[in-house]
């Protein structure tokens, strides 16, 4: 973030900060200085900012679990008779939880043979794919100025059609695979199209739309799973489809020991591709003109209405190739109406956490594929709900759109206060003037 | 991007959007496409037979007996009265006229009893009107209770996605309250609390830290959501006894009201929290449109500058807005527990968040217009439970969807003029 603006403001060359080996001329004082100068970028970048947001909210889940155990309720009840039963109760409770978590989302040390052992981390990956990919989709939005919540809907609309090439058609293996996916990516688009051809050309706000646009893909979905001859498998009563074709399915990457499959390999073909879509290609120069300012790219010739018409295409195609790998790749034994998996609404703090850039987006969806697998394993082996790690993901996401705070709670320094000769004499008495503008990064 | 508006982004223009015609405009073709949709279903799909209305409700002070109709004659009636609405309305457009709040209202009217006549035709039950009342009433406290906040934060600039997570923290805490203290009052007041707490925490990172303000609501709802749930099964589960099993508001009657034909019974025999419903709505327009208070309110979300300019606090009274909002919109998480069932459940609230959201934008950001909305979506989500008695040939699915499908004709064209806040979504920086 804090790279990003000094890059954008350049014009303004007073407020460009010194660059190092500058000041290193001006001030000849060595090397202290230098790596104090390093020091100092290091922790007023968003990286520093990322890490103590990930910090506070381990912190904050471990006060939920560590107040909820019901033995450390009960050593509290005579604390001040033995303080250590209370604290290592504490100990106890956070510290399984956090193995637990760490077995189930990286790697299970308690296993036989390494081939066991990395299990998690390949389900972790598995329950990562379809977040990258809708994290990406919810992200090209947000750089297009667009807030695309209907994730869940577009999941919805993309899993049903994925779902019925999956299991009604008889295709050559591979071709099969192809329509299918194809398939959901156009189901999703569309349903993202609607809520964009409705901010084009109606201004109907996006936010509204997409919402209400979950709820009619629930039921829609609800509808066909439940009428016969539809989505429902024959010969039974449950909402449920019948199992995918075998030739629809992604194909396992390393054997069938292993959950990961192929979709994993689109997810990270999707973050090179949007990456060069975002940051090489004219298209998306154009979304990101819209996003950043509708006007002034109306005025430098964009079709602003197509380009929200087009962004929101594509990020309703990349969710719906989410909702693809959900029910060929992880689910394919026949879906319900639950297939999105809250993954709509988890995209959006993986787009968030990652910054709206697409290997930022990686990583996030990396980390919270991480702790659904982690969260799972907590859940059945240490009894802690798995909402933890929504309440987790949550404060990590805010306290990142808020650094001045976490840079308040971690005393790091503000971006844009530079320890420049005059500011080091002055600092005691006031503050860099860019310091208020923090609050917007 | 940040205002939850219906904005047009390329007009380059604000003004452009107050142009009454525009939009009224949409008013008149979006009644002419459902008035031709309706008339299209009664053309394909005719059904034979009268249709039942019971009106009577046991009770009144003058007993109505059954309104029998012949179900298609009454529904092709209607449709025709929402013609004559369509063309007045057009008419009005064509002569650069506002239409009156009367004929959006009267339509609706018209259109749910079409609707009726048609889906009760041939049926052996009757359909109950006074409980239909009834129960869109009650269906609707939550989404009116949390339009109402929703619109007190609009008004001071303050978009409030997390409305959702103020009714479900109010759940949650009345619940807890309330089976902890054995008291319904003590319940709704730790909902209004809890509604409050969220506002807090929403005002802080929306006007503080300056955050976008749909981004901190998103995620709000995340970390209620998670918080509740987490707190369900770890504290509530294991004991619910003593945890999770409140006190609830009964129904009370009030003399002479209750009496009146047909809307008595529906209107004037309800727990205690509806009634501050009837009292919230005018109390929050008069708070807003006639006070002191409701002006700086309002000053501070459409231009933050001039309200500074004149020494209006904005950051203070954005709080203040908040606060209010936060509280009004907790009662209506509390109506969850304490009045509709004694327990909390995870995700309970199921959207009714996004639904007050969606009312106050097609309300207008107007207290009184919002709570209609909110009545409407009420209305809708209680016919599908009446339809299924009469047994009606619309699947379940399809009545369950139409209160979002309608939302969405409303942003897109059927509000007719609308116009957020100018302000609202923006952080205001002191300059």
């Amino acid at each position: 973030m804090s790279t990003a603006d000094e890059h954008s403001v350049v014009p303004a060359t007073a407020l460009v900060p010194v660059p190092p080996e500058e000041q290193g001329t001006a001030a000849p004082s060595d090397d202290e200085a230098r790596w104090r100068d390093a020091f100092r970028r290091a922790t007023s970048s968003s990286w520093a900012v990322s890490i103590g947001a990930v910090i506070l909210a381990v912190l904050a889940g471990s006060v939920m679990i560590a107040v909820t155990d019901p033995e450390v309720q009960k050593a509290a009840g005579y604390f001040f008779s033995r303080p250590s039963d209370m604290i290592s109760a504490i100990g106890q409770a956070v510290g399984g939880a956090y193995a637990a978590l760490f077995r189930g989302a990286v790697y299970d040390y308690r296993a036989d043979d390494f081939a066991t052992g990395i299990r998690p981390f390949m389900q972790s990956l598995t329950y990562a794919t379809p977040l990258i990919l809708a994290g990406l989709g919810v992200a090209l939005g947000f750089r297009a100025g667009l807030f695309n919540i209907g994730g869940q809907g577009q999941m919805l609309a993309s899993a049903a059609a994925a779902g019925w090439v999956g299991f009604a058609f008889d295709l050559p293996a591979g071709i099969h695979l192809l329509v299918a996916v194809v398939a959901g990516a156009v189901a999703g688009a569309l349903w993202a199209g609607i809520a964009g051809a409705l901010k084009a050309y109606t201004g109907a706000h996006e936010v509204i739309v997409t919402i209400m646009l979950n709820y009619v893909a629930f039921y829609l979905l609800s509808y066909l799973l439940a009428t016969p001859g539809l989505l429902q498998a024959p010969g039974s009563a449950n909402p449920k489809t019948p199992p995918m074709k075998d030739t629809a399915l992604y194909p396992k990457l390393f054997g069938d020991k292993y959950a990961l499959h192929a979709g994993f390999l689109v997810a990270l073909g999707a973050v090179v591709v949007i990456w060069w879509l975002l940051s090489r290609s004219r298209m998306g120069f154009t979304f990101r003109m819209v996003g950043e300012n509708p006007y002034a790219a109306r005025v430098a010739g964009v079709d602003v209405r197509r380009k929200t018409v087009e962004a929101m295409l594509a990020s309703g195609a990349l969710i719906g190739l989410a909702g693809g790998t959900q029910v060929l790749g992880l689910i394919t034994t026949g879906f319900g109406s639950d297939i999105d998996a809250g993954i709509g609404f988890d995209a959006i703090t993986v787009a968030l956490l990652g910054g709206s850039q697409p290997v930022g987006v990686l990583g996030a969806g990396i980390l919270f594929g991480g702790f659904k697998a982690g969260g799972s394993t907590m859940q059945a082996s240490q009894g802690i709900p798995i909402e933890i790690v929504l309440v987790v993901q949550s404060l990590i996401v805010l306290f990142i759109a808020a650094p001045p705070l976490v840079r308040a709670i971690f005393r790091l320094p503000q971006p844009g206060t530079r320890p420049t000769k005059a500011a080091k004499s002055a600092k005691d008495s006031k503050p860099a003037p860019s310091e208020k503008k923090g609050a917007d990064a | 991007m940040t205002a939850l508006a219906p904005t047009v982004p390329v007009t380059p223009e604000p003004g452009v959007h107050r142009h009454v015609v525009t939009v009224s405009r949409k008013l008149a073709i979006t009644l002419g496409v459902v008035t031709a949709l309706s008339a299209l279903l009664y053309l394909l799909a005719p059904r034979e037979g009268d249709t039942s209305f019971r009106l009577a409700t046991g009770t009144d002070a003058v007993e109505i007996g059954d309104l029998k109709v012949p179900g298609m004659a009454t529904a092709w009636v209607c449709v025709a009265v929402m013609a004559v609405l369509t063309v007045y309305a057009a008419v009005r457009t064509w002569t650069n006229r506002r239409t009156g709040l009367w004929v959006p209202i009267l339509f609706a009217f018209a259109f749910l009893v079409a609707f009726l006549s048609w889906a009760g035709a041939g049926s052996d039950s009757d359909i109950p009107v006074s409980r239909l009342i009834a129960g869109s009433v009650l269906l609707s406290v939550p989404i009116v209770f949390g339009a109402l906040g929703g619109v007190i934060g609009e008004r001071a600039g303050v978009v409030n996605i997390a409305i959702e997570g103020q009714l479900l923290a109010g759940a949650f805490t009345a619940a807890f309250v309330g089976t902890l203290t054995g008291s319904p009052w003590a319940g709704l007041i730790a909902a209004v609390l809890s509604g409050v707490l969220v506002a807090l925490v929403l005002g802080v990172f929306a006007i503080k830290y300056r955050v976008n303000q749909v981004i901190v609501g998103v995620v709000l709802n995340v970390l209620v959501i998670g918080l509740t749930s987490f707190l369900y099964s770890t504290v509530m589960v294991p004991d619910a006894e003593t945890f999770n099993q409140t006190e609830r508001f009964g129904s009370l009657a009030i003399p002479l009201l209750s009496k009146i034909p047909i809307l008595g019974q529906a209107l004037f025999n309800q727990p205690v929290v509806v009634y501050m419903m009837y009292v919230a709505v005018p109390a929050v327009w008069f708070a807003l449109m006639r006070t002191r208070w409701g002006l700086r309110v309002r000053a501070v979300g459409e231009h933050p500058t001039a309200a500074d300019t004149v020494g209006i606090k904005v950051e203070r009274t954005r709080y203040r807005a908040l606060v209010v909002a936060g509280a009004i919109t907790g009662i209506g998480g509390g109506f969850y527990t304490v009045v509709s069932v004694s327990s909390f459940g995870k995700e309970m609230t199921a959207g009714a968040g996004f639904i007050a959201l969606a009312a106050v934008i097609f309300g207008k950001w107007d207290p009184v217009r919002a709570a209609l909305a909110a009545l409407l979506f009420g209305f809708a989500s209680n016919l599908e439970g009446t339809l299924s008695i009469v047994g009606a040939p619309v699947p379940s699915q399809f009545m369950l969807m139409l209160p979002y499908v309608v939302t969405i004709l409303a942003v897109a064209g059927l509000v007719g003029r609308s116009r957020p806040p100018a302000a609202s979504g923006e952080p205001y920086v002191k300059g």
